[in-house]
C-alpha cells in the first residue's frame, strides 16, 4: 500500500479526507481531469497546479499506443516525461478497448483487439495491462475489469462479474510496484444489487489500497445510477477511498459525495469546453449561442478564475469553436468550475456545513425548486434534508408515497 | 504615444529608439517585434502565460480590427471600453493594422475607389474608410495604421498608381474622421514602382501623422528589390518618427528592414514555424555567427528544428539547453514531439512560446549590436553564416 487515507469531516455518509499518495497529497472529495496522451488539452502544468488540480488521469491504452510504455519508463515515468509534480492516475485501458474498438472481443484471457496501428490481432491481459501501468508510473493504477454497459441485461453481466474478480487476483500477482504504485480494484455488477454485493465483498477481500465503482456513467438513469452508488459506498470499508469511475456532471458529484464517494473523472469539463460550453452554478452557459454576442457579463460573475476576471461572454463568444484560444480558455474555466467544486465540498464537511453547502447548490440549480426526484431519493438516503430547495409541490413529494415505500422496499439491501 | 531616437548609425539606417505607449509598465526599445495575434490574443500562448515573456519586449501586440467582424459587434467592444478592456491586456501597447498576413490579406482585385478589399475567415469584405475608421473608435487601440490599397508587386503601372492614389485620399479621410487623431500612422505604399514609392512618402510626409506604416511588401516582390524600395522612402521621411512594417517575416528580412530604418515589424514568422511543429535553434551570438555549437541537429538547417521527427522520440533535453523560455525550463524535445504526433493543442502552446522567446532574444541581440556600433558585421556575419551552411549541404548532398 502507498498511500493514506485518513478522514477529516464527516456529514453522515459524506466525507472529507486527506489522501496521501507518493506525489501529492491530496483533499477529498475530488475531481480527477482527464490528460488522455499526456496532457490536459490545451492548458499547461502551471496552469493545472494554479487552478488546483491535485490528481489527473492518464489512459494507459492512448499512452501504450503512443509514445508507448516502453518509452514513458526509459523516461522515468510518465510524472518525468510531462513534468507533472503532482499525483497521478492511470486507467486499465480495458475502457476504451471496449468503447473505441468495434471488433474487441472480451475472453477469459483479456480482451482481444486488432491494433488501431496496423490491425495486428492484440490481446490485453491483465498482466499486461498492469505492466503497462507499472511502466508509466502512476500513483494509483486500475485493475483491469471485464467493463459491460449498464444498458445490457442478462447473464453477460453475471459473467464480467465474475471475472472482474478472477482478474484482480492476476493484476495483484502481477503488480511489481506496490510500495509506490496503489492497485484499486473496481466493483462491477451492471445493475443488479445482488451481483455488486458479491463483488464489493469480492474485492475487500482482497484488501486493496482503494476501491472504484465501475460501469456506470454510461447512459442508465439516474435513479438506477445513485442507487448502485449508495449500495456500494455504504458496503466498502470506511478507511479507503472510493472513486466514482467517469463522474461527472458537477449535480452528479455532489449527490455522490453526499452518498459517501471520494473521488471522480470524465472527460465532460474539457470536452464541452470545446463544444463552446462552460459550467456555471446555474448548469450550463452555451457561449455559441448568438445572444451571447452581445453579453458583456462575465461566465461566471461568482468565479475567481483568470478567464472570469478578465474575460467577458460576448468575447469569448466569438472566439469558441473558431479559434484554439476559445477552448483554452473555457477548458481553464472549465476546470477551474470543477476544482473549486470539489475545495468547496471538502471545506464545507470539514466545516460543518454540508447540508448548506448542499441546499445552496441545489437552490442555485434549481431555482424553480424543480429538483428531479433521483436527487430527492438520493438525498433522503444520504441524510440531507433539502426541502428548503424544493417547491412547495416538488415532483419527488407529488409522487403518490406508498409507490416510493414498495420501491424502496424492492430494493433489499441496505442503502 | 511617445517615440525617441536614441542612437542612428551613420554607416546604415539603422537605428535605436525607444516607444512609450499606453500604460505599458516600461519604455519599449526599438527595432521591435509586435507579435501577431487572432481576436487580439495570441494564437497559442493563454494571457495568462504572456508574462513568462521577456517584459516589456512582448508588450506589443499587432491587431486587425476585422478578425472582429466575425462575431463581435463594434457596439459591444465600444460597451466594453476597447481592445484594452476586452482583451485585458491594459499594460499592453496594440497597434491596429488591417493586414495580418495570415488570414486577413488584401485582395487588390476587389478594391475599388471606395474602398480596400481583404479576403477574411468571413470572406472577401470591402472596407471603406468611414467603416474602418469607426471599428478603430471602439476599439481604441494605441496605434493604427491608416486604410490602404495594397497591391502585388505584378499589377501594372496604372494599377500601382491608383493604389497610391487611393491610399493618400484614404489617409486624409482617416484623419478627417478621427480628429483625435490617436497616434495614426500613415500608410505608404507604391508597389516596385521607385517613383511611386517616393511619392506616396513625399505626401503622407506632409501630413500630420505619428508615425509611418510601411505597406505593400511580402507581396510578391524579390528580397533584392526591396533595399532600394525602402531607401527611397526612408530618405524621404522625418527621422524622429516611428516606421512600422508588414510582411518582413524572416530573420534576413527583419534585418534586411532595420538597416534601411525601420523601427516596429510584424511577422508571421513565428506562426508559421509553430504551426509546421518547427522550433528556433539559430544562434543569439552577439557577433551574429551562426556555427551552433549543437552539432546534434537532426533534421535542423542551423535555423530551427523539426520536432515532428522521429529522432526527437526519446531526446529528453529542452529545445535550447539555456534558453530561458517556459517551454526550455519545464519540457523537453521528446514530449513536444509526442503531443505533435497525437495531435494535441499543447504542441502549439509551447512552440509559439519558445520561438517568441527566441525571436524576442534575437531582437535584443540587434539592439545591442546597433548600440555597440557593430550592427553591419553583426549582419553581414548572420547572413553569410547562415548561408554557408546550406552551401555546405547542397554539396554534400
Amino acid at each position: 500500500m502507498a498511500l493514506h487515507f485518513e478522514i477529516l469531516g464527516r456529514f453522515n455518509r459524506a466525507r472529507a479526507a486527506q489522501l496521501t499518495l507518493p506525489h501529492f497529497v491530496c483533499q477529498t472529495p475530488l475531481f480527477m481531469p482527464v490528460g488522455t496522451q499526456g496532457t490536459i488539452k490545451g492548458l499547461t502544468n502551471n496552469e493545472l497546479e494554479r487552478i488546483g488540480c491535485q490528481i489527473i488521469l492518464g489512459n494507459t491504452y492512448h499512452l501504450a499506443l503512443r509514445p508507448t510504455s516502453e518509452l514513458l519508463e526509459e523516461a522515468g515515468g510518465l510524472h518525468n516525461f510531462m513534468n507533472w509534480p503532482r499525483a497521478m492516475l492511470t486507467d486499465s485501458g480495458g475502457f476504451q478497448m471496449v468503447s473505441l474498438l468495434h471488433l474487441a472481443d472480451i475472453t477469459e484471457e483479456g480482451v482481444t483487439f486488432q491494433s488501431p496501428v496496423d490491425g495486428k490481432p492484440m490481446l490485453l491481459t491483465p498482466e499486461e495491462s498492469i505492466q503497462i501501468q507499472n511502466r508509466i508510473g502512476a500513483d494509483i493504477i486500475m485493475a483491469l475489469d471485464d467493463v459491460v454497459r449498464t444498458t445490457i441485461t442478462g447473464p453477460r453481466i453475471e459473467e464480467a462479474m465474475y471475472r472482474t474478480l478472477r482478474w484482480i487476483d492476476r493484476c495483484i500477482a502481477a503488480h511489481k510496484r506496490p510500495h509506490d504504485q496503489n492497485l484499486f480494484g473496481i466493483v462491477q455488477g451492471g445493475l443488479d444489487p445482488e451481483l455488486r454485493d458479491i463483488c464489493v465483498k469480492g474485492l475487500v477481500e482482497r484488501n486493496l489500497p482503494g476501491y472504484a465503482i465501475g460501469g456506470l456513467a454510461g447512459g442508465e438513469d439516474k435513479d438506477s445510477f445513485w442507487r448502485v452508488v449508495a449500495q456500494c459506498t455504504a458496503a466498502l470499508p470506511e478507511d479507503k477511498p472510493r472513486y466514482v469511475m467517469g463522474v461527472g456532471y458537477p449535480l452528479d458529484i455532489v449527490v455522490c459525495s453526499a452518498l459517501g464517494a471520494d473521488m471522480y473523472d470524465c472527460v465532460y469539463p474539457t470536452r464541452t469546453a470545446r463544444f463552446g460550453t462552460a459550467l456555471v452554478p446555474e448548469g450550463v452557459l452555451k457561449l455559441k449561442h448568438r445572444a451571447m454576442a452581445e453579453d458583456t457579463r462575465p461566465i461566471d460573475p461568482t468565479c475567481p478564475c483568470m478567464v472570469c476576471k478578465n474575460y467577458t461572454r460576448a468575447y469569448i463568444h466569438c472566439l469558441v469553436t473558431k479559434d484554439a484560444m476559445g477552448s483554452q480558455l473555457l477548458s481553464y474555466h472549465n476546470l477551474y468550475y470543477m476544482m473549486r467544486l470539489s475545495r468547496n465540498l471538502h471545506s464545507s464537511i470539514v466545516e460543518g456545513r454540508f447540508p448548506e453547502f448542499v441546499c445552496d447548490f441545489l437552490r442555485t440549480m434549481f431555482p424553480k425548486g424543480d429538483v428531479p426526484e433521483w436527487v430527492c431519493n438520493a438525498m433522503e438516503v444520504a441524510g440531507i434534508d433539502i426541502s428548503s430547495c424544493c417547491a412547495p409541490f416538488p415532483p419527488c413529494q407529488e409522487n403518490d408515497s406508498s409507490n416510493e415505500l414498495e420501491r424502496f422496499d424492492k430494493v433489499k439491501i441496505e442503502i | 504615444m511617445k517615440f525617441a531616437v536614441k542612437k542612428a548609425l551613420s554607416s546604415s539606417g539603422a537605428r535605436v529608439g525607444v516607444l512609450e505607449v499606453g500604460i505599458c509598465p516600461a519604455p519599449i526599445e526599438t527595432p521591435a517585434l509586435l507579435l501577431a495575434t487572432r481576436k487580439g490574443l495570441p494564437h497559442f500562448i493563454s494571457p495568462d502565460l504572456l508574462p513568462s515573456l521577456p517584459s516589456p519586449d512582448s508588450n506589443l501586440l499587432q491587431v486587425s480590427p476585422m478578425h472582429f467582424l466575425e462575431g463581435l459587434s463594434t457596439t459591444t467592444i465600444s460597451k466594453l471600453g476597447g481592445l484594452h478592456q476586452m482583451l485585458g491586456l491594459q499594460q499592453h501597447g496594440i497597434a491596429a493594422v488591417p493586414r495580418d498576413s495570415i488570414q486577413c490579406l488584401p485582395e487588390s482585385k476587389a478594391a475599388t475607389k471606395l474602398g480596400a478589399s481583404f479576403e477574411t475567415p468571413c470572406g472577401r469584405l470591402l472596407i471603406k474608410p468611414k467603416d474602418y475608421v469607426e471599428m478603430i473608435s471602439c476599439m481604441k487601440p494605441n496605434i493604427w495604421a491608416s486604410l490602404a490599397d495594397e497591391v502585388p508587386a505584378w499589377v501594372s503601372e496604372k494599377r500601382n498608381k491608383t493604389s497610391v492614389d487611393r491610399t493618400l485620399r484614404w489617409l486624409d479621410d482617416c484623419i478627417s474622421l478621427y480628429p483625435e487623431a490617436g497616434s495614426i500612422f500613415g500608410a505608404i505604399v507604391g508597389g516596385t514602382n521607385l517613383e511611386e514609392r517616393k511619392r506616396c512618402a513625399e505626401e503622407v510626409a506632409k501630413r500630420n501623422v505619428s508615425g509611418y506604416w510601411i505597406g505593400g511588401f511580402g507581396l510578391g516582390e524579390g528580397i533584392d528589390e526591396r533595399p532600394a524600395l525602402l531607401r527611397a522612402v526612408m530618405d524621404i521621411l522625418p527621422d524622429e518618427k516611428p516606421r512600422l512594417t508588414c510582411g518582413l517575416g524572416l530573420p534576413e528580412e527583419i534585418l534586411q528592414g532595420i538597416a534601411a530604418g525601420i523601427d516596429l515589424f510584424d511577422s508571421t514568422y513565428i506562426y508559421s514555424l509553430t504551426v509546421g511543429g518547427f522550433a528556433l535553434t539559430f544562434s543569439l551570438d552577439n557577433s551574429g555567427e551562426q556555427h551552433s555549437l549543437q552539432s546534434d541537429q537532426i533534421g535542423s538547417d542551423l535555423t530551427k528544428i523539426n520536432l515532428r521527427a522521429t529522432a526527437y522520440r526519446k531526446d529528453m533535453s529542452p529545445i535550447l539547453e539555456n534558453c530561458t523560455c517556459y517551454t526550455c525550463k519545464n519540457h523537453t524535445k521528446a514530449y513536444i514531439n509526442h503531443l505533435l504526433n497525437v495531435h494535441e493543442m499543447l504542441a502549439q502552446t509551447l512552440l509559439e512560446i519558445h520561438n517568441t522567446h527566441h525571436f524576442l532574444r534575437f531582437f535584443h541581440v540587434i539592439r545591442t549590436a546597433i548600440q555597440d556600433g557593430s550592427f553591419e558585421e553583426f549582419r553581414q556575419a548572420f547572413l553569410e553564416s547562415r548561408r554557408e551552411h546550406f552551401k555546405g549541404e547542397a554539396i554534400s548532398t
